[in-house]
């Protein structure tokens, strides 16, 4: 059974077909991305996913759940984590604390134990800890540990973004456009980390992204979209030489 | 600049950075513990008013310096738990069962108020809360028999396992019940910043959007915050109406919500410290005031004829001058202060510059 | 007739909501910032105008001291904006509102100092003439007030919604970075219109003052124009008028049919009644955040 399964998947706003008819799964273990023209409805597909859009028609399952069910801060407890286009990190706190509000799934203690701070808040403190610095070591963010988001260079909280969603402990992560506003040698760090979040984490991996050398570096397949619907659907190789793709989106782009 | 080299986790998880700022903190709980020995009566009540406030403050900073949420409408919260105090004792509950109950009592309204609230962004939750205050001077009114309406209520000593505490017989006992809550709020509040709780808080503040990505439930998360921030100002307007004696419905008017909202602005949102900062600044504001005016008319030979509104004028140019210069408000100046001495000669002056956001509509049409 | 006296009287009560609601939807629809001392420039107004016109004071001519006060008014307004507000220039809407709620103090404590504390009537042409209507005696002022407000909103709205300024002015508020890409001048678009939130604040004071009585507290009115202003959707113009006027006849209605103590109870509570079940105002704007 596929991990993610769009089934028919349809969002209009208004009279505007968002997202039509759109069938995809994404298999256990691989790397997926979402390629596409602006305005084709990438981005949508992710906010259904996180669930702050609700389909028209259709069905959405993940790991054998319907996603429809849950309400937005339940898909997260399912085990989806996702980064933003324009990045959304929690700008007055330090990047220790953005990690640690990913470990919020895990949260075992209640509001009284938290208050006093019983060896329980404590226990799971010093994990969630644990966890986290795990991450940090595994992106190199050591250097900005205690640092507030707010000072932060772009490329970086591109990267601290990432680590939050690793810090969830996610089955799937979601990129949207983990590559955008990136210089040459941070893509191609993008690129490295991707690989081994897929290897060496064994989380499956569902990106959007504009960039095709990145794209073809580290997917397995690519779905082309363009207005809302699937154009193409198969390896980077087979994408990039579909005509339809060829003439909707890399004729135009290159 | 002393540099703490880390090699237990638990650094980063206690309160208190090394051994220097725990020695410091206590020496601050200690000289203040002893302020009935060191102070006359008179600025024993200033200072114990002062700290009222503070606790009032760590209440709305909850709400609004944690969670994000701004509330002009606290002055509601103080008055409820004031009465709850004082028709629960009236009652011939005990004092230790009244007092933690008004509080509790009042964090359930909190909750009450904010399920209908809880879609309110910015503006509006402030607009909400503002109607919120306003009506509840006209409740206490139409709500006479339980409130005294417009005669109001009055407030002696309450008694203590035999011990009598009297705002005006016994000043220092009083003093230290209102340090002992302000110490335990303190201590609470510390410990929920470093428990996910806290953080789901400032997850909320800084982006609604993806605190929801990483499974914080809003709503919830919002409700728990007015629940604990309606709590603490409960108990804060409790301790507020035995520090006055006797209250009515115009004690909480709607511009003791906007004072409390300035006071924690200056003292600087989104730190604990800046309650208390606020606090000493609203607390001592009319005497400095006060004492400026008779310096001013003993120099000129004017007259010393009070001036109304000149507390609130004065008041709202300090908060004026601290929005534009110093937004992250007295604490924050003092952040930069400190660091300016412990980086000698290295300081630059952008060390603290804050990305600008620039304003996007949240309106479709 | 009763009635319709008292429906009368609140609507002259409501229009001066009105204007003061207005005031606030033009600075909100232009720049999303709300100025909670729009009440203040009211009673500043009112002020003003008494400064120049009574005979306690300068003594000017009342037709000679409109345009001089409502002047002033504007200036104060573009010096708000151009001394203080436009320093703000990127910070949340929150620090802009607890700023303007600042700036009311400080403009009361002001007032308080050059004018005093005693309720003062403006001198006025209109002054204790009636038109009767029908079996209904109206007083000259409330007739000018309804007058003064209906064009005064018909001419901002279509300001609004048919010159290209006003359109800029739109466009500036919904996203201030893309309007300043595309050549709108955003700051000199938000120092115009905080100048003509102080005129439109002017008028009402005149209005106001020529009615009843002004004293430094009456900037407090602007909290309860505040709340007219977010019952007709806050961003409409018709909408702030609308809501100035429900609010205006809902308080002496109220006081008359339910008790003495509702007619200050009923605005909030339509208010809170609004923000719950129809949080957009009742002429509303859609509202979705876009990731």
């Amino acid at each position: 059974m596929s991990l993610l399964a769009f089934e028919n998947v349809t969002l209009k706003f208004g009279g505007l077909t968002a997202v039509n008819d759109l069938s995809f799964s994404v298999e256990e273990g691989e790397v997926f991305a979402i390629v596409g023209p602006n305005g084709a409805g990438k981005s949508t597909v992710f906010n259904l996913i996180s669930r702050f859009y609700d389909p028209f028609a259709g069905s959405i399952r993940f790991d054998g759940h319907d996603l429809l069910q849950v309400k937005p801060s339940g898909v997260a407890t399912y085990g989806v984590a996702r980064t933003f286009q324009n990045i959304e990190l929690f700008e007055h706190a330090t990047v220790l604390q953005n990690l640690l509000v990913g470990r919020h799934r895990h949260r075992k203690t209640n509001l009284l134990s938290e208050v006093l701070f019983l060896p329980s808040a404590r226990r799971q403190e010093l994990e969630n800890r644990e966890k986290v610095e795990e991450i940090i070591d595994f992106l190199d963010l050591q250097a900005y540990r205690d640092k507030m988001i707010s000072g932060l260079p772009y490329g970086v909280r591109k990267v601290v973004e990432v680590a939050r969603a690793l810090a969830t402990d996610p089955k799937l992560l979601l990129l949207d456009e983990p590559a955008s506003g990136l210089s040459v040698e941070e893509t191609t760090d993008m690129r490295w980390w991707i690989d081994d979040i897929r290897r060496q984490m064994g989380i499956t991996v569902l990106m959007v992204e504009h960039d095709m050398g990145l794209v073809s570096g580290v997917s397995d397949r690519v779905l082309a979209m363009a207005d809302g619907a699937m154009l193409a659907l198969g390896t980077p190789a087979q994408v990039q030489s579909h005509p339809a793709v060829v003439e909707a989106y890399l004729g135009k782009a290159s | 600049m002393r540099i703490v080299f880390k090699t237990n986790y638990m650094q980063d998880i206690r309160p208190w950075k090394d051994g220097y700022q725990l020695t410091l903190y206590l020496i601050l709980l200690v000289v203040v513990a002893a302020a009935p020995w060191l102070l006359d009566d008179f600025y024993l009540g200033e200072l114990t008013n002062v700290l009222i406030w503070a606790i009032a403050g760590l209440g709305l900073m909850v709400l609004t310096g944690h969670t994000g949420q701004v509330s002009l409408g606290h002055a509601a919260f103080l008055a409820f738990g004031c009465y709850a105090n004082v028709i629960l004792l009236e009652a011939g509950v005990p004092f230790l069962i009244a007092f933690p109950l008004a509080g509790i009592l009042t964090g359930i309204a909190g909750v009450t108020v904010a399920i209908p609230a809880l879609r309110l962004h910015g503006i509006y939750l402030a607009i909400f809360t503002m109607a919120l205050s306003i009506l509840m001077d006209d409740v206490i009114v139409l709500a006479e028999p339980i409130t005294g309406g417009v005669g109001g209520k009055f407030i002696g000593g309450v008694d203590i396992f035999g011990l009598t505490i009297d705002r005006w017989g016994t000043p220092a006992p009083f003093f230290w019940l209102v340090l002992a809550v302000a110490f335990l709020v303190t201590l609470g509040y510390i410990n929920l910043l470093r428990a996910p709780l806290g953080r789901s808080f400032i997850a909320v503040r800084d982006s609604e959007v993806s605190a929801q990505a990483m499974g914080v439930d809003i709503a919830r998360t919002k409700m728990i915050s007015f629940a604990l921030s309606c709590a603490v100002t409960g108990w804060a307007g409790a301790l507020m109406g035995m520090y006055a004696g006797a209250f009515n419905n115009e004690t909480f008017s709607v511009l003791i919500s906007i004072q409390l909202l300035m006071m924690i602005v200056i003292g600087g949102l989104g730190s604990i410290h800046g309650a208390f900062l606020g606090a000493i600044v609203i607390g001592f504001l009319p005497q400095f005031l006060s004492i400026s005016k008779e310096y001013v008319g003993a120099l000129f030979g004017g007259s010393t004829v009070a001036i109304p509104g000149l507390e609130f004028g004065i008041f709202g140019m300090i908060l004026i001058g601290f929005i534009l210069f110093e937004p992250m408000g007295m604490y924050g100046r003092w952040l930069k202060i400190r660091t300016w001495f412990e980086l000698f000669p290295f300081y630059r002056k952008d060390m603290f510059k804050r990305q600008k956001s620039y304003l996007k509509t949240e309106r479709l049409r | 007739m009763d009635n319709a006296q008292l429906l009368i009287s609140g609507l002259a009560n409501g229009c001066v909501y009105g204007l003061i609601a207005l005031g606030f939807v033009l600075i909100y629809k232009a720049t999303e910032a709300v100025n909670f001392a729009q009440g203040d420039f009211m009673m500043l107004g009112a002020f003003v105008t008494i400064g120049l016109t009574n005979t306690e004071y300068m003594g000017l001519p009342f037709w000679l001291a409109l345009p001089i006060s409502l002047g002033i008014m504007g200036a104060l307004g573009y010096l708000v904006d151009r001394l203080i507000i436009r320093r703000l220039f990127g910070e949340s809407q929150t620090a802009v509102v607890i700023l303007t709620i600042a700036l009311g103090f400080v403009i009361r404590f002001v007032a308080g100092l050059i004018w005093g504390h005693e309720p003062q009537t403006l001198q006025n042409p209109l002054a204790g003439k009636e038109v009767r209507f029908g079996g209904l005696v109206l007083g000259m002022e409330d007739v000018a007030v309804i007058i003064v407000t209906i064009l005064l909103t018909w001419g901002l709205y279509l300001f609004f919604s048919r010159t290209k300024l006003g359109l800029a002015m739109q466009g500036a508020s919904q996203n201030q970075l893309a309007a300043y890409y595309m050549g709108v001048p955003v700051k000199r678009v938000q120092g115009f219109i905080w100048g003509l939130a102080g005129v439109v604040a002017g008028i009402a004071g005149i209005l106001f003052a020529a009615k009843g009585s002004v004293d430094p507290t009456t900037g407090l009115l602007g909290i309860k124009a505040f709340a007219a202003a977010v019952i007709g959707g806050f961003g409409s113009l018709p909408g702030a008028l609308a809501g100035g006027l429900i609010v205006g006849v809902i308080e002496p209605f109220a006081s008359r049919y339910i008790a003495a103590g509702y007619s200050q109870i009923a605005p909030y509570a339509l208010l809170l009644a609004v923000l719950i079940f129809r949080p957009n105002g009742l002429f509303s704007q859609v509202r979705i955040k876009k990731v």
